[in-house]
């Protein structure tokens, strides 16, 4: 049910109003992407896409953060200590996220907001965060997210929703953060029972509009050997270049490492994306790698979304199916075909 | 298309039957329109999965370095270059190789394609010689081939195999009247500043994900610089100046090398112009030494050899 509705002749004021009141980061096409980008002015966004070509996960865990700062310089008395560098967590909107990102960060939540560990740079940007979603009226081929937990009408994980309705988007509050932002931006119009209609005809409409769907109903019960053994890994490796792509515009693939870097007795302490697609991703100090072959790589990756994360969490697969590693990955490794493998074994 | 994807099958099927080799490296059609994966064929049963059309853009030497078994693999005229290249830096031995050769029309590049169709999606391709033939949801759509060509296909002087057992067709005529750097004359004549910047503006959405270096069948170190950690050449971040370094010292590494086959620039996520580098490092070679990469097993890259007389000048 919409709370709220805007005109889309509105949507540029709304926009302004907005960069009033918080640091808005929203859809920008440029050269033929389009991606999230901190915007000054209303008329930079553009909601042409059916999704951005990385997801939105760099605004939560950047691909390179600088945690701390320090000093090796001998004469400082302050030398070795870490100084957390400040951030700029003042408030700040993420404007058209897709239901699928969207929910990526409930699932990345689990790995960075623990009862044991509260990572607090990732809670930081979470906080400030109060996130506007799109709702999907054209899926694309490669969209399942209706088979990993989610929809095109998801608000699971958004503080509003918005709904494309015609001349108009409906709005859906989810939380005190989304009427925050309708109260500060002094959106006020109620929406009519037109409204409500037209979103139901988007829905439906919608869901008829998917034509992937992946099953996963068997992954949590089959034993974690018989699958890290299965004989489909060597016919699917074979294709991987083990780029980093498919891990890299994955709104789910949280690995970091964290390394130093010094220039001239100054240093700062970073957390950059990794990748375990990389050999270097396990090497050890030894100089053994346990996952020195190709197999073993792509085997941990999909191991990871689709079983380990599953046995470890019992929330569904690290996965939202928002396709953009089937779009995107160089030699078509089709994780929707992974899923067939690993549900399917030994049928 | 069809006719090349038939023949391809029937000397794969032959290959086998006959034990000739162990393997067949090919393409199978991809799972969603405009692409294409690398396959290994085994088993004579098998050879019905090969595919082959215009996205078949990988370049399969890359999957050809360190192997020790028999094997026929599909060739391009820039991976029939690249082989050569392999073959003279002791990845791969001729005796391993039965070579398909197949002379080639230009690889589509399925961006432009996406971007002309403006958001619209494609649910099926075919082709003919000269169009593209697209169907969607809602709408159907002819486009002109060589209109969708990679860019570095469009400036093709090799599409035959120079190198090969077996062609899988009559050669195509090649044209070798296309200017092929029209881009790197206008990066030359930029002052040493905007040319400086103009790289770091191409290089800047670089996401460090390294599909180029490793889509690229000449870079096969078996551990790449970006990745020694004992010491540690490179940063790990996004920081301009490392990434540079990556991109700058990697086309450096292809200088003499690089057949332009392009699949750096096609498995690039961000669409980045990398062949800028690389273009340039290839028009020095054949200024500088006549040397064009591949095209011949008794002449190695200038750059692994010396002769006295070798250019100098540049040298100050």
């Amino acid at each position: 049910m919409a709370d709220k509705i805007i005109k889309k002749a509105d949507l540029p004021a709304l926009l302004s109003r907005l960069l009033d009141h918080y640091r808005v980061y929203a859809p920008v096409r440029h050269q033929g992407m389009t991606n999230f980008e901190k915007i000054s002015a209303a008329d930079q966004v553009d909601l042409s896409h059916v999704n951005t070509t990385l997801s939105p996960k760099s605004l939560m865990l950047p691909q390179s953060e600088s945690m701390f700062q320090f000093t090796s310089m001998k004469t400082v008395d302050q030398r070795g200590i870490l100084r957390e560098i400040e951030k700029d967590y003042s408030p700040r909107v993420i404007f058209a996220i897709r239901p699928c990102d969207a929910k990526s960060f409930q699932l990345l939540d689990l790995n960075f907001d623990t009862p044991s560990y509260r990572d607090p740079w990732w809670l930081g940007q979470r906080q400030s965060t109060t996130l506007v979603g799109l709702g999907c009226n054209q899926p694309c081929n490669t969209c399942f997210c209706t088979s990993v937990g989610s929809g095109p009408f998801s608000a699971d994980g958004l503080d509003l929703l918005l709904i494309d309705a015609g001349d108009e988007f409906a709005i859906q509050t989810r939380t005190e953060k989304g009427k925050e932002l309708l109260i500060k931006t002094s959106v006020e119009s109620e929406g009519s029972e037109a409204t409500a209609n037209a979103v139901l005809a988007r829905q439906e409409s919608s869901l008829k509009a998917f034509n992937s769907t992946v099953y996963t109903e068997n992954l949590k019960r089959h034993d974690v050997k018989a699958l890290f053994d299965g004989d489909f890994w060597d016919e699917l490796h074979f294709a991987c270049i083990n780029c980093g792509v498919c891990t890299f515009v994955c709104p789910t693939c949280w690995c970091f490492d964290i390394q130093d870097e010094v220039h001239k007795g100054n240093g700062i302490r970073l957390r950059n994306w990794d990748s375990c697609m990389f050999p270097l991703f396990t090497l050890h100090g030894s100089g053994h790698n346990p996952r020195a072959q190709k197999l073993q790589r792509l085997r941990q990756r999909f191991m990871h979304k689709l079983k380990y994360f599953v046995d470890k969490y019992d929330r569904g697969v690290a996965c939202v199916g928002c396709g953009r590693c089937v779009q995107q990955c160089p030699v078509n490794i089709d994780i929707r075909h992974v899923f067939r493998l690993m549900n399917d074994l030994g049928a | 298309m069809e006719q090349l994807k038939e023949k391809i099958m029937q000397i794969a099927l032959r290959l086998l039957v006959e034990k000739r080799v162990d393997v067949v490296l090919g393409f199978q059609q991809g799972s969603i329109p405009m692409t294409s994966q690398p396959i290994l064929i085994r088993e004579p049963e098998h050879v019905d999965r090969i595919h082959w059309d215009s996205f078949c853009g990988s370049n399969l030497a890359t999957y050809l370095p360190q192997r020790r078994d028999r094997v026929a693999v599909v060739a391009k005229g820039c991976d029939s270059r690249n082989i050569v290249l392999q073959i003279l830096e002791n990845q791969i031995k001729r005796e391993q190789l039965y070579i398909i050769g197949v002379p080639c029309q230009g690889m589509v590049d399925r961006r432009r394609v996406l971007a002309n169709l403006g958001g619209r999606e494609p649910r099926q391709i075919s082709e003919t010689s000269e169009h593209l033939l697209i169907r969607g949801e809602e709408f159907e759509e002819t486009l002109e081939r060589t209109r969708f060509l990679q860019e570095n296909c469009a400036i093709c002087a090799h599409h035959n195999p120079t190198f090969h057992d077996e062609l899988v067709a009559e050669p195509v005529t090649e044209e070798n009247t296309v200017d092929r750097y029209g881009d790197i004359h206008a990066i030359e004549s930029m002052s040493e500043d905007e040319r400086w910047q103009h790289f770091a503006e191409i290089l800047a959405p670089c996401i460090r994900c390294y599909a180029c270096r490793n889509a690229c069948p000449m870079c096969y170190c078996p551990t790449c610089f970006v990745d020694e950690s004992m010491p540690q050449w490179l940063g790990k971040s996004i920081d301009p100046v490392d990434t540079k370094t990556f991109h700058f010292l990697r086309a450096y590494h292809l200088a003499g090398r690089c057949t332009d086959c392009g699949n750096c620039e096609r498995v690039c996520p961000m669409d980045i112009k990398l062949r800028q580098l690389t273009k340039k490092l290839e028009k020095d070679i054949i200024e500088l030494y006549g040397y064009e990469a591949g095209l011949s097993l008794d002449q190695r890259p200038p750059l692994d050899t010396y002769r006295p007389d070798d250019p100098q000048e540049f040298i100050r």
